[in-house]
């Protein structure tokens, strides 16, 4: 039994990665994730990958930033401390919008931003998981699960026809833990 | 992913749209000529004015969509330009009819009933500063405030700046049809290097001039009020219902089979354009309305104080929120952008929602509250705007068909646009 828990082919082009992911989809090997050190378009439809929940997530901040500060305001100036501002009614809808406006703002664009920390355990202080450093650098990385997917060798050749220039059998998920 | 067209196609204008455009305009005229008729001549000539504005204003949008694309070097836009191109290719005969309204209003005059309750001789249109006597000292009917402004506010001087400006809009705007077509022939950079330069030409004329167009044209018909955001507010309305129109043009020709290149991620682009804008339109009506509402100066908030009246409140609240939270609403997902039938509905809720806009600058400062909110639109409104729809379906689609290909071919960035994957 081997004691590699995952194979990694790395390639020096966007467009061999790309081709590496056909030939190995076309051998049924599931593939657990790829790297690259920017975008590549298209990719997400080729792995499969579903749409991002994200702005989802940001409208009900947004929608939760905008109820708690109009709340606020109808405490502060309407229920708790009327005020005679410039002869206007104290609940003044019009005044009210820009503050609100910010708040929704605020909120969605925090909001939005840890969601995307937590579901990426990105944390300011956290060594990020790499599995492999150079994906952030010059290297287009696939990553594939080694458990149940014998035999390695098989991979390990069709990585090499597709133009992987280096094949690694990590025996550590990531090379960065903290 | 296809990217290998046919493009040795052309457009025929045929069938039930040129009959029913065709119906349309003669509708326009009868709804004209019962106005006139039926003694609601100034109601008349206000519609005429807004949607002479109206269609000049989206043939305008097709100006400024053209430069924007090539100032901004836009490669997902190539294989759209032709629709914009027809647009301005229908500004000459839509800027004309504008200059021929405005001038008939300002020179065809009546008797009526001043703002002080004196009978008096008053032109059809921009009664507030073009009747006669209101700059002359000791005159009957004279208006410290406009005499005050006459010097800017004079007919010759009108005349000049609104003639000025559209023609122009419609020289520079003419030019990128022409280069485009002349693309078409010669290919290379020559044509798009000077479509370039003149986008650049024309947005430094247009960015100063064109706020002065709307404080002319629609400001000046109450002429005591003013505020120096209204040329944005107004160019944002021209922006959003002008991309609303192209997007709309577009649906219609891929639904006759045309712009097969045309996908649903030119559409998507165009969703996020009306979606981004009309949140812009929303910013520039209410940073006008709230200062005006929170200062409270008379002079200022008598504006206000009008579409506050019964009859228009109604309309004034249902403007922003057909202009504001249908397209927030409804265009926020992406799948909604790209759903054709979504995005058809929100551009013709927005074409109706900026013709309620124009409708609420027009109205309460000319023929002013008719007898209830709900009798506030009535033949005359339904059939201009009928009219005028069908005037502007008609040039435009007739443009469509002169053009010998529906895309410009050797367009430097035409590859890139029909990649176009967002």
């Amino acid at each position: 039994m081997s004691s590699t828990k995952y194979i990694l082919g790395l390639f020096d082009d966007p467009d061999n990665l790309m081709h590496g992911i056909d030939k190995l989809q076309k051998n049924s090997v599931p593939i657990y994730d790829v790297y690259t050190p920017m975008p590549i378009h298209g990719i997400e439809a080729k792995l499969g990958i579903k749409d991002s929940r994200l702005g989802y997530a940001a409208f009900m901040f947004g929608c939760l930033g905008g109820t708690v500060i109009f709340s606020l305001v109808y405490y502060f100036l309407v229920h708790d401390w009327p005020m005679n501002i410039g002869g206007k009614p104290h609940f003044a809808v019009p005044d009210f919008i820009p503050v609100t406006f910010e708040w929704t703002v605020l909120f969605t664009a925090f909001g939005m931003t840890f969601t995307f920390f937590y579901a990426t355990h990105l944390f300011p202080g956290r060594a990020p998981r790499v599995m492999d450093l150079r994906a952030t650098d010059d290297r287009f990385v696939i990553a594939i699960d080694a458990k149940g997917n014998t035999p390695h060798e098989d991979i390990t050749n069709l990585l090499k026809e597709a133009g992987a220039v280096e094949i690694k059998h990590n025996d550590r998920k990531y090379v960065s833990y903290e | 992913m296809k990217t290998q067209y046919s493009f040795d196609e052309q457009f025929e204008f045929t069938g039930k749209v040129k009959t029913w455009s065709l119906i349309a305009i003669v509708i326009g005229v009868v709804a004209i000529a019962f106005g006139i008729l039926t003694g609601a001549v100034e109601r008349t000539f206000a519609n005429l004015l807004l949607m002479g504005y109206y269609i000049t204003c989206v043939c305008l949008c097709g100006v400024f969509f053209c430069a924007v694309q090539y100032v901004a070097q836009a490669g997902w836009s190539a294989a759209i330009l032709r629709i914009p191109q027809a647009f301005i290719k229908a500004l000459p005969i839509a800027a004309t009819l504008l200059i021929v309204i405005t001038l008939a209003g300002l020179f065809i005059t009546h008797h009526g009933v001043n703002e002080e309750g004196k009978d008096v001789v008053i032109p059809y249109l921009y009664k507030l500063w073009a009747a006669p006597g209101l700059s002359t000292p000791g005159s009957e009917s004279y208006d410290a405030v406009i005499a005050g402004k006459s010097g800017y506010l004079n007919i010759p001087f009108f005349v000049i700046r609104l003639i000025g400006f559209l023609v122009s809009y419609t020289i520079l705007g003419l030019l990128f049809v022409k280069y485009s077509t002349n693309e078409d022939e010669l290919g290379g950079m020559f044509n798009y290097n000077k479509s370039f330069t003149t986008a650049c030409v024309f947005l430094a004329i247009f960015g100063f001039t064109v706020p002065v167009f709307s404080f002319d044209v629609i400001m000046s018909l109450e002429a005591h009020w003013f505020s120096t955001l209204f040329g944005w507010y107004n160019f944002a309305a021209l922006w959003v219902s002008g991309l609303a129109v192209i997007t709309l043009v577009i649906i219609y020709l891929k639904s006759k089979g045309y712009v097969s290149w045309i996908t649903v991620n030119h559409l998507h682009s165009l969703g996020q354009l009306i979606f981004g804008f009309s949140i812009f339109w929303t910013y520039l009506w209410f940073a006008q309305f709230l200062l005006i509402y929170y200062a409270n100066i008379p002079e200022e908030a008598a504006y206000f104080y009008k579409r506050w009246e019964p009859e228009f409140k109604p309309w004034f609240w249902i403007n922003v929120v057909i202009n504001f939270a249908a397209p927030l609403l409804l265009l926020m997902s992406r799948d909604s952008k790209r759903a054709i039938p979504m995005l058809k509905a929100v551009c013709i809720i927005l074409i109706v929602g900026h013709w309620l806009d124009y409708f609420m600058m027009i109205m309460p400062g000319t023929v002013g509250p008719q007898s209830h909110w709900y009798t506030e639109f009535g033949l005359i409104e339904l059939g201009v705007f009928l009219g005028f729809a069908g005037l502007f379906t008609y040039l435009v689609l007739t443009q469509v068909s002169k053009f010998k290909l529906l895309i410009p071919k050797n367009h430097p960035f035409i590859d890139e646009s029909l990649h176009h994957h967002i």
